[in-house]
């Protein structure tokens, strides 16, 4: 459904632009429908801006961004969030302040549905509600400040389903929710994930990307490092970051002695047995040298690693 | 980052869920009532607030004096007729000048060069300064760099230099003409004020959202940047209004002013040209000067105000 | 040392009258523990460690002693706990890192700080060294200012700054939540770290993320709407809890290993109760599966078991 294709964002900054930061560095997976990729990256992995290219909120510098074959950018502005929108992290910034909560619903009201009468109005409205799991009389009609954080992004989310939207870019919804009413956030999007929508769920925790979704990007400094399916990411993983990544996660009943006592025994790749090496026996090089990055290298089935050499130093 | 947020009003001690600050109570929706809209309800608070009733009133009080004083005193303010240096009498109200002029005629129509002035001057100076502070603000990069530049230019430019340049090529200057200056020369810090409020506002999610709602640039501004400095921006014009009205009685006093007419300004300074003060006549200059604190006291009062309404968070505190 | 509060109750002044923030809390620490401070927003949990300092000047001290040591510690009174801030209890609050002067080099401001206590700050020098060498930061940082620093290497040095005079109790107030999950587990091992070295005896890590304090606190409270719901040995909450919150809280939490299609997690309905007028009786009631008309009385914090204290009265 979804398709990126050497996606890549570079900033320039510095006195009149002239020094450039590069974001995200050619980045390509998908999005099918009824699926949830998980982005994850900590911060400065670009996970935010590939959420915002493919929203259109921030331009790539090169790359395509496709929505069933089409490119992304050639769609009309209006037509596209018809068919992708995004919630963001922090739920009080999302709205604003001055406005009740539904000011969100009228504003798309207003650009979409002009002409509707206000009974069918009315009606998509409380089933969009109810489809989220929240109360009419409870959210309705209230400022933000005066409704929860989950409500908030539980009220967001019925925005884009009232726009029939196909592909949902959830930019880390749940982190400054409660313990609580996370795992109410994350059941929903299991929901609606059964109901044919696509997810990207970007996020740091990889806890709720393991619970959630059926495929992990993991992201380092803009790259791509390790992709495929969840569990054999997960389970079996190949690249040192990724290791790294998992041994940090605090688990409820496992010591982090332990975790890294298991991972340790996998080890990491020495140069004649890294996979991606295997694939791709050249020096990269600097410079003018340098080549290009090279796709992923295939592990196993649906799952993918990138090159270890940005990471290990002196490797290879 | 992964922290979870803190409600948004300085509620004590609470992190993670966003939720209403510890111990608030969310209004009850009264049932059967429909919602009060918007602006009822801001009409509603505005009533009810004692700082905008009293400000409002000062300035209403003001604003019908002058309209009214002039009927009711119809002399002319320039005019040389009464005794000279009398104190305030019957006769009249505030008393007389050096000259004899009447100073209550003169402090009325003064009211109204002096709103007039404050209103054009103050009035094109925010509408230039909160245009280009919008534009420079929302769009960023190069248009801000260009915005930028001009602003900066605006700002350093002598603008007592170039007024008497004015003045030497127009020799008859009316209030417009130098509200027209005033106006054009301090926009500069309101346009920078405003772009970074903008700034600031404009990296906000609900931002973003109004984006992914298909909004227009524009829309976005006027919808839901602006009615969010809503009195930022009437400070802005509060300010200007004020700096007119200070600026115009400085120029009045070099003598660059208007060439004919009186204002608040004026009366002041040829108050203390004729020396009033030591001559102890107080009624010369206290009425002018009292007038000109109470106006632009009185809407800084009504800002402090307007403040609390226009954001819902500080009105339940 | 030792720790003993007894009937703390703090409450918030606003207009709209008291927030009881913290309604009656009584507990001990012992000797060289860690205890683990945690609840959702609004529990009391960073009031209750602010309060241990008199950290902030809207509260209220309605009640409460305080031992530190067997010693009362003056919290009610901001100028006599002077004597005691920096060397008997020390604090890290929220967003500390945020904190440090922008314009200052940190060496400088470190200084300043340690003469405003009376210490020779020169003298010092030597010792602080010594202390970011322990934490793994480089002693040029001293010369550095903050905006040189990544998030975790300002957390760090907060630790430092704070742990300095070598306080008999250390709190520290979500020193994790900011950070990317490599530098949490480095932030949280430290923690140990410092204890192990006796730089501090006991602590108190207030944080809403439980799996953080499963693996580093001895023993771990938590706290619903102003007052204490459990506490035991970390292994007993984690593993065995009794309050029905906990056991919600604990069951809600997404782990990898669980998975949204095998296992669904249910979260807790509803919101916690607002402290300006605080429902009579079990706080938890209006969301607890068990209440009932018992409930209506509150249920007072009594050993259950062993160093297992529980206010519940379906447990007790």
């Amino acid at each position: 459904m979804l398709t990126l294709e050497h996606l890549t964002k570079i900033y320039k900054v510095g006195t009149f632009g002239g020094t450039d930061l590069p974001a995200v560095k050619d980045v390509s997976f998908n999005v099918d429908a009824g699926q949830v990729v998980s982005l994850i990256g900590e911060s400065g992995s670009g996970k935010t801006t590939i959420g915002r290219m493919i929203l259109r909120l921030t331009p790539a510098t090169r790359g395509t961004i496709t929505f069933d074959g089409q490119d992304v950018l050639k769609l009309p502005r209006r037509g596209y969030y018809r068919l992708v929108q995004g919630v963001f992290q922090d739920p009080f910034s999302s709205y604003n302040p001055i406005f009740k909560a539904d000011h969100v619903f009228a504003m798309i009201r207003g650009v979409y549905f002009r002409g509707m009468p206000d009974s069918e109005w009315n009606a998509r409205l409380e089933a969009a509600l109810e489809a989220v799991g929240l109360d009419p009389g409870q959210v309705l009609h209230k400022y933000p400040h005066q409704l929860s954080g989950g409500q908030l992004q539980r009220l967001l989310i019925a925005r884009a389903l009232l726009l029939d939207i196909r592909l949902l870019i959830a930019d880390e919804i749940i982190s400054m929710l409660d313990a609580s009413t996370r795992i109410d956030v994350l059941n929903l999007l299991g929901d609606l994930k059964a109901r044919g929508l696509g997810i990207l769920f970007i996020t740091h925790d990889l806890s709720l990307g393991y619970y959630s979704s059926q495929r992990t990007v993991i992201l380092l400094r803009g790259a791509i490092v390790e992709m495929g399916a969840t569990e054999k990411v997960y389970g079996n993983p190949v690249h040192p970051y990724t290791k790294m990544l998992i041994a940090s996660v605090p688990l409820l009943h496992k010591k982090w002695r332990q975790v890294a006592q298991e991972l340790a025994a996998t080890g990491t790749p020495a140069a004649d047995q890294c996979t991606y090496h295997s694939m791709h026996p050249v020096d990269h090089g600097a410079g003018a040298s340098a080549v290009a990055r090279p796709a992923l290298a295939e592990v196993e089935e649906d799952h993918f690693v990138g090159c270890i050499r940005p990471y290990v130093k002196g490797s290879c | 980052m992964s922290a979870p947020g803190e409600a948004p009003i300085a509620a004590p001690g609470t992190i993670g869920e966003g939720s209403a600050p510890v111990g608030m109570h969310a209004p009850e929706v009264v049932p059967g009532v429909a919602p009060v809209r918007q602006r009822r309800e801001i009409l509603y608070f505005a009533l009810r607030d004692k700082r905008i009733l009293f400000g409002a009133a000062v300035v209403l009080f003001f604003v019908i004096l002058s309209i009214v004083g002039p009927v009711l005193d119809p002399t002319d303010p320039q005019a040389f007729d009464g005794p000279t240096g009398a104190p305030p009498s019957a006769d009249f109200w505030f008393g007389t000048t050096t000259f004899g002029e009447d100073v209550f005629a003169q402090f009325v129509n003064g009211l109204q060069a002096t709103f007039l002035v404050g209103l054009l001057g103050g009035g094109l100076a925010a509408f230039v300064g909160i245009a280009i502070g919008f534009v420079a603000g929302y769009r960023g990069g190069m248009v801000d760099e260009v915005l930028n530049m001009i602003t900066n230019i605006v700002l350093v430019i002598p603008t007592l230099v170039v007024l008497v340049v004015i003045a030497a090529f127009l020799s008859a200057r009316g209030v417009v003409v130098e509200a027209a200056f005033i106006g054009l020369t301090s926009w500069p810090w309101a346009a920078r004020a405003i772009r970074a409020q903008t700034f600031s506002l404009r990296s906000r999610e609900f931002v973003d959202l109004a984006n992914l709602s298909g909004l227009s640039s524009w829309k976005i501004i006027f919808r839901e940047i602006a009615p969010n400095m809503g009195s930022y921006l009437f400070m802005t014009f509060i300010l200007l209004f004020g700096g007119a009205v200070l600026i115009a009685a400085t120029l009045d006093f070099i003598g660059l002013g208007p060439t004919e007419g009186i204002s608040l300004g004026l009366m002041m300074n040829n108050a203390v040209l004729w020396s009033a003060l030591q001559l102890g006549m107080w009624w010369w200059f206290i009425p002018p000067g009292l007038g000109i604190t109470a106006i632009v006291g009185a809407l800084y009062v009504m800002n402090v105000g307007l403040d609390e309404i226009f954001n819902p968070k500080l009105r339940e505190m | 040392m030792s720790l003993q509060v007894t009937d703390l109750r703090v409450y918030y002044r606003t207009l709209a009258g008291d927030v009881r923030a913290l309604d009656g809390v009584t507990f001990k620490i012992a000797d060289g523990e860690i205890m683990g401070l945690a609840g959702e927003s609004g529990c009391g949990k960073s009031t209750l460690g602010k309060s241990l300092t008199h950290f902030d000047s809207r509260m209220r001290y309605v009640a409460g002693e305080v031992l530190l040591d067997d010693v009362p510690l003056p919290i009610m009174d901001s100028e006599a706990m002077d004597e005691f801030r920096f060397w008997s209890v020390s604090i890290i609050p929220q967003y500390a890192m945020s904190a440090m002067n922008p314009t200052r080099k940190i060496g400088k401001m470190i200084v300043d700080l340690l003469e405003s206590r009376g210490e020779d700050g020169a003298a010092m020098r030597p010792e602080i060294e010594r202390r970011l060498e322990l934490v793994g930061l480089q002693r040029d940082v001293l010369d550095r200012y903050p905006i040189e620093l990544s998030g975790g290497m300002k957390q760090r040095m907060v630790m430092v700054i704070a742990t300095l005079l070598n306080p008999s109790l250390l709190i520290a107030d979500e020193i994790t939540s900011a950070l990317d999950v490599s530098t949490q587990k480095a932030v949280a091992e430290t923690l140990i770290e410092f204890r192990d070295r006796e730089l501090v005896r006991t602590m108190i890590v207030i944080t809403h993320d439980m799996s953080i304090l499963s693996q580093i606190a001895d023993t771990i409270t938590v706290m619903y709407a102003g007052k204490l719901a459990e506490k035991a040995a970390t292994d007993v909450i984690i593993g065995a809890p009794k309050h029905p919150y906990t056991r919600l809280l604990i069951s809600s939490l997404p782990e990898v290993g669980i998975r949204f299609a095998d296992k669904r997690l249910t979260g807790i309905p509803g919101n916690p109760p607002g402290l300006l007028d605080p429902p009579v009786g079990c706080r938890f009631q209006a969301r607890c599966p068990l209440a009932d008309e018992q409930c209506r009385q509150e249920p007072p914090f009594v050993e259950v078991e062993r160093d297992h204290h529980v206010a519940c009265w379906k447990v007790s």
